[in-house]
């Protein structure tokens, strides 16, 4: 088999792990839904009308970033529960495959609770986010998101704290992730041209080309026993 | 006195030394800023802390790096002491620039905090900082403590020039509220600036020395301890 059927081979494995008990999509998809809710409780207060238009994007990213989060925490606590983790390291594998598997389930995941995100944030702030522009963004913020959490999260899987150490290791390092990606997409809100958010597809970009470089050459160390 | 117990004993006479020195330069041997309010002249002077203490800040930080990566090369326990000794000493310098520059800020502009670009940076900073300590205390293995503090170290390390970046374009969109005054310093508080800034390098210098020293002390009391069941 060549590297990329072991890494599809990885990712098909969480698809149909997932298919059959639909718990990492139901779980990310209800917190995110419950964060726009509760951005909308928490804004409601203060901002109305036509200013909501500007925390959108913000609220957006938020519940974006910890749903993310939460599926991260379940892509390696889940393998490590029965030690599955073991078993895949034994198999005849690269580790780094493992990592890009991981990474690229836990993008799908992410990207299908974006996916389904987008009506229901689009009903509760009466911002339409039906662009395709905005899809290239939420690619490029989440594979960013997705391609530093993974290595993180094979750490935190196996620490004593597990699921509450992910954010606070994750957030700081992540940052230029969320503030590129809020930019872009309240940019496009705006109806700025694409030129004037090159800045920030580009900052997207390199973040996206930098950090799974560090994880594929940091993996290993974080796998082998 | 053994002949090793010199050298520690001499660093830390001599960073006292200069970081007392350094304090009489920051508040009354460096002359007055050309600044019109009382309060202005007065708050200004803790520049020179301040900066030397961000320095080490950053510079710890770049130690942990460096000590984290050359820990996965040679998984020798040494350079995770070093690491692990840079974290803790950055931590607290860290959270002494937080709090001077808020010290600062409140006379200078009105508030203790704006989100600048500086001042948002070294509070991710911290937190990388506090993120990493935490890391450590919730690995028992010590080889697999070792590991991951080093990997996170490096991931941190790299990550913090993308949020300078990042940071730095979110914050120039808008205009400052809050111009800091860009008057540059003459040659006399240059010297104080450059003294203190060396004065805090050696007091950093002498802090590993110490830490390193009590953490070499703790493996072998676990050593001993082993030995005695």
């Amino acid at each position: 088999m060549n590297y990329a059927r072991k890494v599809f081979a990885i990712v098909w494995k969480d698809i149909v792990a997932e298919l059959r008990t639909k718990e990492m999509f139901s779980a990310m998809f209800v917190f995110a839904v419950l964060t726009v809710v509760i951005f909308n409780f928490a804004f409601d207060l203060r901002v109305s009308g036509e200013r909501v238009r500007q925390v959108a994007p913000g609220a957006l990213w938020v519940a974006f970033a910890f749903s993310g989060v939460l599926g991260l925490n379940r892509a390696f606590v889940l393998e490590r529960d029965r030690g599955c983790l073991e078993g895949l390291l034994l198999a005849p594998v690269d580790h780094t495959a493992i990592y890009f598997g991981k990474m690229l389930s836990t993008l799908i995941f992410m990207l299908a609770v974006e996916t389904f995100m987008l009506p229901v944030f689009t009903a509760f702030f009466g911002v339409s986010l039906f662009d395709g522009r905005l899809v290239l963004v939420a690619l490029l913020g989440t594979l960013g998101f997705a391609g530093v959490g993974t290595v993180l999260s094979a750490m935190t899987a196996q620490t004593r704290a597990r699921e509450v150490l992910l954010p606070i290791l994750l957030l700081p390092v992540a940052a230029p992730v969320l503030i590129a990606a809020v930019k872009a997409t309240a940019g496009i809100l705006d109806g700025l041209p694409i030129d004037e958010l090159r800045l920030w597809l580009t900052l997207l970009v390199g973040f996206d080309v930098l950090f799974p470089a560090v994880a594929f050459m940091t993996f290993d160390y974080v796998v082998k026993e | 006195m053994k002949k090793n117990d010199c050298l520690p004993l001499l660093l830390t006479v001599s960073s006292s030394l200069l970081i007392l020195l350094g304090l009489y330069l920051a508040l009354a041997g460096a002359p007055d800023a050309n600044l019109k309010s009382e309060t202005g002249r007065l708050a200004q002077r803790i520049i020179y802390f301040h900066i030397a203490t961000a320095w080490v800040g950053f510079l710890a930080f770049f130690v942990t790096f460096v000590a984290g990566a050359v820990y996965l090369r040679t998984q020798r326990r040494q350079w995770d002491i070093a690491a692990l000794a840079s974290a803790e000493i950055g931590t607290v310098f860290m959270l002494g620039v937080l709090v001077s520059g808020s010290i600062w800020a409140r006379p200078a502009w009105g508030v203790w905090w704006v989100w600048d670009e500086r001042l948002t940076i070294s509070l991710v900073q911290f937190l990388i900082y506090v993120g990493y300590l935490m890391l450590r205390g919730s690995v028992e293995d010590p080889a697999r403590r070792a590991r991951f503090a080093a990997v996170y170290g490096v991931v941190a390390f790299v990550s913090v020039p993308v949020n300078f970046v990042a940071i730095r374009l979110w914050r120039t969109q808008h205009p400052l509220v809050f111009g800091v005054d860009g008057g540059g310093l003459s040659p006399n508080m240059m010297f104080a600036f450059f003294f203190c800034l060396i004065a805090f390098s050696l007091w950093y210098v002498t802090l590993m020395w110490h830490r390193i020293r009590l953490e070499r002390l703790r493996d072998q009391v676990d050593e001993l301890k082993l030995r005695l069941v």
